[in-house]
This record gives C-alpha cells, structure tokens and sequence, in this order.
C-alpha cells in the first residue's frame, strides 16, 4: 500500500476544540465572603468578573454528600430549589452588593474543571473552567482564576457511621444557617476543637438538643471561652473516649455507644473533628500544593493566573495542628474498628479489605490474592492511596473519594508506620463534581471535531489484518476506515 | 538459559508479562521501574483484548480466558464484544468489518436495532445495528498490571519500583549490566519495554527507535445497571462496562506531545470530557443520566505504521526491544510469551512475528513524524 502523507494529522486533537462561551478576566469560584470579596475587589479594579457558586446544589447530590458531608439529614425543604435559592441570597447579602457593583453572578453553578496549557497539553485554545449548572454544561475562558471553594467536611469511620444521621459540621452548620433544613433533633458531636464548640453553639441556638461532645484527647480542645460558653449551656465533653459503634433503626442513628460504656441517645452524630481545605480543582489541574497542618491539611501554593482566596487557602492558623489532631481520632477510632467497618461507602470497601488490598466481592479472591496484603504491597515501595484504590476500589465511588480519601490516607500512614505527609492523597479527577453525562457533554460540538474523531489514531496500517497485507483487502480496508493523515 | 538473569526496563503490562512468561521458565528475572507498576499507559487505558490485526492475535485470544487460572489473581476478564453503530457511516464501516471478519473466520454476527437493544438494555432505538464479535473481549487493567505483577514475585521474579534506569554497561558486543542512579544490576540480557521513553534508553545502545508519543483521554461514569455483556462500544468509542457496573470509555482525537528521557512530565486531561460524555450518551441514552465521576489521559508511543515492536537487536545481540503502539493492554499475554521466545530461543515460536521487527524501518525517512503531521503543537 503506498501512502501518500500530506504532513497533518486531521485526527490529532489541534483546532478542534470547542471554545470558551464567554471571557472574563477574573473568574472566582465560591460566592463565600471571601469568593465575594475577590470579586468586588476585582471589579473595583475595572476588571470583568464572574463569580460562581454551586449552591444551593441538588438533592440529589446532597445525597451523594457532595460536596459537604449532608448525611441523609436534610428535610424534604433542600428539594425546593427556588426556597433554596432564596436561602442563599438571604443568608449572603453581599452577594446583593456585588452584584450591584456589576459581578457576574451565576449560583447553582459548579466548575467542575480548571484547564490551561502546560506539561503534557499544548493544545488548549485559551486557559478555560468548565461551568455546569442543573440544565447543561459549558467553558469559560478567564484572565485569572480565584479558587475560594472553602473547606469541606472530613468524614470519619467507626461501626455503624454508614448510615443515616451520621454527618459533617460544616453540612451540619449549612443546613442550620442557610437552609433551615436539618432533620435531627439530638446531637452527638466528635471533637472539641473550636469548630466542634462553635457547631455545638450554633445546633443550640437552633433549639436543638446536644446529648454532649466527644473528645479523642485527655482536654478540650477549643478556646477556653468556647469551652465555657458550653459548659454554661450545660454540655458535657467526654474527654479521653471515642465513639465505639452508632446503633440505628430504619431512619438511621438513634444511639451511640463510647469507649466510656456510655450509651447516648440521638439521632445525628456529627463529625467535628476538622475540615479540610476544598482543593480538588487544584489537584485534577495538577497545581501545586503543600501540607500545612496548621491550615487544615494540603493547601494550593497557587500558580501565575490561579490564586487561593479563604478556607480554601488554607484555615486560619491558630497554632493547632489540625493533622496531628486527625491522626488521634484516626489512630483511635482505628483501634475500635472491627474489620467488617466500612470504610468506602460507595464501593463497601471493609478495613480488613482495605488493609488487606483485597479486590471487591464480585470478584473470586484465590489463596495467592488472600496472601496479599497492604504489608506485602509495602515490600515494593511506599503506600500510595491511588494504586491501592486500583486494587480495593476504596475512593472509587460517587462521592468520588470526599468521603474516605482523607481517611484512607491517614489510614495508610498509620498501618504503614509513616507520618501523614509522606502518604500521597488520592488524586481527584475532572469532573470534581459527579456530572450527569448528558449534562457534561457537549451538543454544541465544532464540525472539526466530529472530522478528526476517530475511535482511536486513525493510523491506517494499525487495523489491517495481517493477512490482508499485500492483498487487495488492505486498500479497502483503508479506504472505508480511514480519513486521516493520507490521500 | 535457565539460571540466568534478565533485567527488563519497564513495569507496564509488556515488562511485567514478558517477565512472568521468563519467571515460569526458571529464568531469574528482574523489573525495574521508574515509579509504580501501570503506572503509565497499562494502568490507564481501555482495556480492550480483540487485536485481530495482529500477528499475535490467534495468542492473545487463547490466553485471556486462562489468565486468571495461570496468574493466580483476577484479571476481569470478560468475552466478547458488540459495536453499535449511530451512524449510517458506521453502519457501512461496521458491516465491512464484520464481513472481513467473516472471511477470517472470526465468528462474528450482525444485529438489527431490535436485537441491539436486546443484547445492551443501555442502548435506545437511536441506532443503526450493530455487530456481536463472538471472539475478542476486555478486562481490567489496573487490575491485570498487578496480576502480573504479583505473579511475577510468586514465581521467584524481582519488582523494584521507584528506580528509574539511566544507561547500560556493554562488553563484548552485548549488555552487561542495567544502570539506575543507585545500582547497577549485572545481566545476561536485557528487556527494553519502556514505553515512551524506549527511544531515549535504545539512543544509549546506538539504536535508533522511531517512535512518537501522543496524549489520549477517557471518562469513567458511577455504576450502570449490569448489562449481559460488559464490552459495549462503537459509535468510534472504544470501551468496556467494568464488573461493578461504571462505563468506561475512550476514543477521540490524541495530542503529539514531546516525551524526554524522565517520561511523561504529566498526563493531563481536558475539556474532551465532554465530547466523550455526548458520544457515550448517544451510544448508551438509557445511562444518559448516570454520573461521569472521573477523566483521566495516558500517554501511548506509536511506530510509525502503529504496529508494535517487538524484535531481538542483532548488536548488543542480547536485548529485546518490546513496544506496543497502543494495543498493548489486550496483547499482553501474547507479548510476553513472544518476548520470552526471543530472549531463550531466539525466535518466536507460536507466530510468524516479522512484520513487528526493526528491518521494516530500514527506508524510513528522517522526516516520518513530520510527513505524517505527528507533531507536537508549536
Ligand atoms: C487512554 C488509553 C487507552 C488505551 N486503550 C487500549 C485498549 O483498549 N487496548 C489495548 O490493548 N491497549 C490500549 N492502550 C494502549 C496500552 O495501554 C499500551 O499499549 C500498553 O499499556 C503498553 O504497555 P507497556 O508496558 O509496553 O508500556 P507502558 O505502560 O508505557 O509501561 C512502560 C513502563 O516503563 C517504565 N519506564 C519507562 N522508562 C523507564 C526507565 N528509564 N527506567 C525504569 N522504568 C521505566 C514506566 O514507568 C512504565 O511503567 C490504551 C492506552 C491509553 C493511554
């Protein structure tokens, strides 16, 4: 077969993307007061600005908790989204005043992508986020993009946490304040630190009832005048315990037992132990970041055109270290945990099989699979949370990973003998929302792109059966497949 | 060659089966990798075993049904294939195909819409037909990678990861030794199959590979209701359901990049998730709704005829050169055992192998990626 090259590859990737809808200098995502006042600064600069937030998002993804640890305790109230909406403009006034300043404003819009040119990708037309909201998706080209996404829930295992009523401050404390929308009535919070008295404070002043905090260390953790103020209100702090099992029923927790022997009643047990700094734009772009317990965790080192506004940045540093404070709980709860506990809720990925590096039970588990484990893995080099997710699916699941990926990590360095930094965090990935594929896709496609599309390289010699070769079959076999590279 | 002991470059799939079929022939053998095993294109592609283009294809369908009996560990492996067709251009194309396929006497059947959504309760009444490969098939390979991987050490075989080869020792017309920046390990031959970077490491033993690199991606979405049968694609996507249910699917246009001797500096994806998402959401509208909860991109090597490489170099006489131009997941089992043929006996023993050897590039012109427009974008 003679080829005839015309030196373009029509089925590689260059000029067919579809461009950005629209261009602002300064994109920001995450309409908190910092998001907020990015933007006006921004805007008070002359620049153009668009400022974006996800919520309120979907019952359905509350559901998923994404992206704050909900729990399955919203009320039927989170499926009304224009009540929702309204909520968010209420409960941020300055959103009234940006928008007055003349921000852009888009709510119940993520960006689930940010995406510019670099190592490994030359053929972006313009440095672009990816925006979705209920209806479709689409890009947005930006001069400057600031990331104040804020901080998001960590999620904790123990016996019986996979169940209904077991969920996160910061779900806690949005369902509160924004949406009068919590279903539970009486609270057990893990943790002392500030945001765990601070939680305490605020499900009170709600009318709600807190059957008492739970500390993993020997003293509170949070400011003495916190403390107080919960003392005042007549909350106890179980110091030096943790939680042993959550019991349920039907509608999910309805007690939960200490290391103490002490059985509470209640129907929520919010994890307060810590949040952890939102960065999973930052990571599926590959964006610098460094471990800084003292600000919750990985925080962005930020890039030329990318910066870090708020929680997002990193929590403010009181000189407590947030990692250091985790490991505890981890390492205790650790201790409490039976084997069956599940870690993964998406994949019901058990202890015993994380730390095992067991596959999932669709599948036949011979002696030699049984023989392995995380202790085996270890003989050929360090832990690294996204290889053992290949194995055991642990993060693989519709929460993508805010669940457990945290605590997997902890999990390792623990099992590993490591400290916490020197465990990779499993990698998050575009989109960093779960994105229906409809809603994801693109229906406005470039004509370029259907012409260059070819199931694989479109290289005409790959697919010829080798015993085609030389005969006649190999030219029509080249001439109904391929467009490509030739004439 | 009992007794002795190979080094391979390289921890993907090639490497890693090349040196489990070399382990079960009492060769001691060692894998070196730059970081962790699959950790480039094997643990990162589609997973798709039906290579009927190549010379090694009636092997690669003997051993995939037997790779989880003679690995010890599971592969996901699973049989057969069926293309739909959304187009009436595809229609015609798949239909050729088939008819070729028929000739060759792969079994193979045509569907009507009616018997497409039949066999793929996903599918919608938005197709053309399809067509059922009775041969062909998938499996899991991140899963696979580790299989091998695993197999290997029960075997007696060495992984050493986190140890990425620099350079060779030679003497006497051949390999002595494997250079890493911490040791270096003495061998009676030598197994390149390094990927992307084998250009790079051949340069050093004065052997010119033609080789050029591209970018490409795939989406993976939550869990589907289980279909009957996991390797759904067509409509020019290539892709598989996975055992728990996800859809993960690929296809579309690639980027040339530029790789040095370090590897992939990065293996981005980007907004062709969403090209993807609309060709998966036509192909499957029944799953239209379901959640795409990941992208990835992995970075594949291509010869210039996008055949694989697979050849024993005359000088240094004792190395294997192994590179898979981007079929190289479905053939592992066969590569392997093709790779093993050509370390102790020289030549392969199970397949007519030379149109995968380095004479076919004897005329090529300095210029090939340049005529063929694989270049990196400026
Ligand atoms: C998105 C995508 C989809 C694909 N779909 C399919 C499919 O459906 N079916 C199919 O058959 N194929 C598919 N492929 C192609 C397939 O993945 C590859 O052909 C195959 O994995 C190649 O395996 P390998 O072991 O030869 O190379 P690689 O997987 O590239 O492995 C090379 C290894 O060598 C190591 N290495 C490199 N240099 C050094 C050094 N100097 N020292 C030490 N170690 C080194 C690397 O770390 C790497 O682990 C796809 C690829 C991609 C990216």
């Amino acid at each position: 077969m003679e080829l005839n090259f015309t030196g373009t590859d029509l089925c590689a990737v260059g000029g067919t993307r579809s461009a950005a809808e629209a261009n602002y200098d300064v994109v920001v995502v995450g309409a908190g007061p910092s998001g907020i006042a990015a933007a006006l600064e921004a805007k008070q600069a002359g620049a153009s600005v668009l400022l974006v937030d996800e919520n309120p998002v979907s019952g359905a993804l509350m559901g998923n908790d994404v992206p704050l640890y909900f729990g399955g305790r919203m009320t039927a109230a989170t499926q009304h989204s224009e009540r929702m909406l309204e909520a968010v403009f209420m409960s941020m006034p300055a959103l009234e005043e940006a928008m007055e300043a003349g921000v852009e404003l888009l709510l119940g819009t993520c960006a689930w992508g940010v995406y510019r040119n670099g190592p490994g990708v030359q053929s972006l037309p313009e440095r672009v986020v990816g925006l979705a909201d209920a209806e479709r998706s689409w890009l947005v080209g930006f001069g400057r993009i600031v990331l104040a996404t804020g901080a998001r829930d960590l999620a904790l295992a123990f016996p019986g946490w996979n169940q209904p009523g077991v969920m996160g401050a910061g779900a806690l404390q949005m369902l509160l304040t924004r949406y009068d929308a919590f279903a539970g009535r009486r609270i057990l919070i893990l943790g002392s630190h500030d945001l765990a008295l601070e939680t305490a404070l605020i499900a009170v002043e709600h009318g709600l009832e807190v059957a008492g905090l739970v500390e993993v260390r020997a003293a509170p953790q949070g400011s003495a005048d916190l403390v107080a103020r919960l003392g005042a209100a007549g909350i106890a702090i179980h110091c030096s315990a943790v939680i042993v099992s959550a019991k349920g029923g039907i509608d999910g927790v309805e007690a939960a037992t200490l290391t103490t022997g002490e059985i509470i009643a209640c129907d929520t047990i919010c994890v307060a132990v810590g949040l952890v700094p939102s960065i999973e734009l930052v990571d599926a772009m590959h964006g610098p970041r460094e471990l800084d317990g003292k600000r919750g965790g990985y925080v962005p080192r930020g890039e030329e055109y990318v910066s870090a506004v708020g929680d997002c940045a990193g929590l403010a540093d009181s000189g407590f270290d947030h990692v250091e404070y985790r490991m505890d709980w981890v390492r205790a709860l650790a201790s409490v945990c039976a084997p069956d506990t599940i870690i993964c809720q998406c994949e019901d990925v058990t202890r015993a099989d994380l730390i095992g590096v067991q596959p999932p039970n669709y599948l036949t588990r011979p002696p030699a699979m049984c023989a392995r484990s995380l202790e085996t893995l270890l003989e050929d080099g360090p832990a690294n949370p996204d290889q053992i997710k290949r194995l055991t699916r642990a993060g693989m699941g519709v929460c993508q990973g805010r669940r457990c990926r945290d605590q997997v990590a902890m999990l390792l360095a623990i099992e590993a003998g490591q400290p916490f930094g020197t465990i990779p965090l499993a990698s998050h990935r575009a989109p960093v929302r779960p994105l229906p594929m409809k809603i994801l896709a693109d229906w406005n496609e470039p004509a370029e792109m259907e012409a260059a599309w070819d199931v694989w390289f479109g290289i005409p010699t790959q697919w010829v059966p080798v015993q085609d070769i030389g005969t006649p079959y190999e030219d029509e076999h080249r001439g109904m497949l391929y467009t490509g590279m030739y004439e | 060659m009992s007794g002795s002991e190979v080094v391979i470059v390289g921890g993907g799939v090639t490497g890693l089966s090349a040196g489990w079929w070399l382990a079960r022939s009492g060769v001691k053998v060692t894998v070196l990798d730059k970081f962790i095993v699959g950790w480039e294109a094997s643990g990162r592609n589609g997973g798709g075993a039906s290579h009927y283009s190549s010379p090694l294809f009636d092997e690669e369908q003997r051993l995939w049904p037997q790779m989880d009996d003679l690995l010890g560990y599971p592969t996901e492996h699973q049989k057969e294939r069926i293309l739909i067709a959304m187009t009436e251009r595809q229609w015609e194309q798949y239909r050729f195909v088939a008819e070729r396929h028929r000739r060759l006497d792969h079994p193979v059947e045509v569907l009507d819409v009616k018997q497409v959504q039949d066999a793929v309760p996903l599918a919608g009444d938005n197709c053309f037909g399809g067509v059922h490969y009775k041969f062909g098939g998938h499996a899991n390979p991140q899963r696979s990678v580790q299989a091998y991987a695993w197999a290997l050490q029960d075997l007696g075989g060495t992984i050493i990861q986190h140890n990425p080869v620099t350079g060779f020792e030679t003497a006497g017309g051949k390999v002595t030794a494997v250079k890493t920046a911490s040791a270096t390990y003495g061998c009676d031959a030598v197994v390149v199959a390094a990927g992307p970077q084998i250009p790079h490491l051949m340069a050093q033993l004065g052997v010119t590979i033609p080789l050029a690199s591209a970018r490409a991606e795939m989406i993976v979405t939550e869990p589907a209701p289980m279909m009957p049968l996991g390797g759904v694609d067509g409509h020019k996507l290539y892709g598989r359901q996975t055992l728990r249910g996800n859809l993960a699917y690929g296809g579309g246009p690639h980027e040339w990049i530029d790789v040095d001797e370090t590897g992939p500096a990065a293996r981005p994806s980007t907004p062709l998730a969403r090209n993807l998402a609309r060709r998966l959401a036509e192909l499957l509208p029944k799953a239209a709704h379901l959640n795409v909860i990941r992208s990835w991109a992995g970075v594949i090597e291509n010869s210039p005829d996008g055949r694989p490489i697979i050849d024993r170099l005359t000088s240094p006489d004792n190395v294997v050169v192994a590179s898979m131009s981007g079929v190289g997941f479905g053939l592992s089992p066969a590569s392997g055992h093709a790779i093993r043929d050509l370390v102790i006996d020289e030549a392969c023993s199970f397949a007519d192998i030379s149109i995968l050897g380095l004479s076919r590039f004897a005329g090529l012109e300095a210029d090939w990626r340049e005529q063929r427009g694989w270049m990196p974008i400026a």
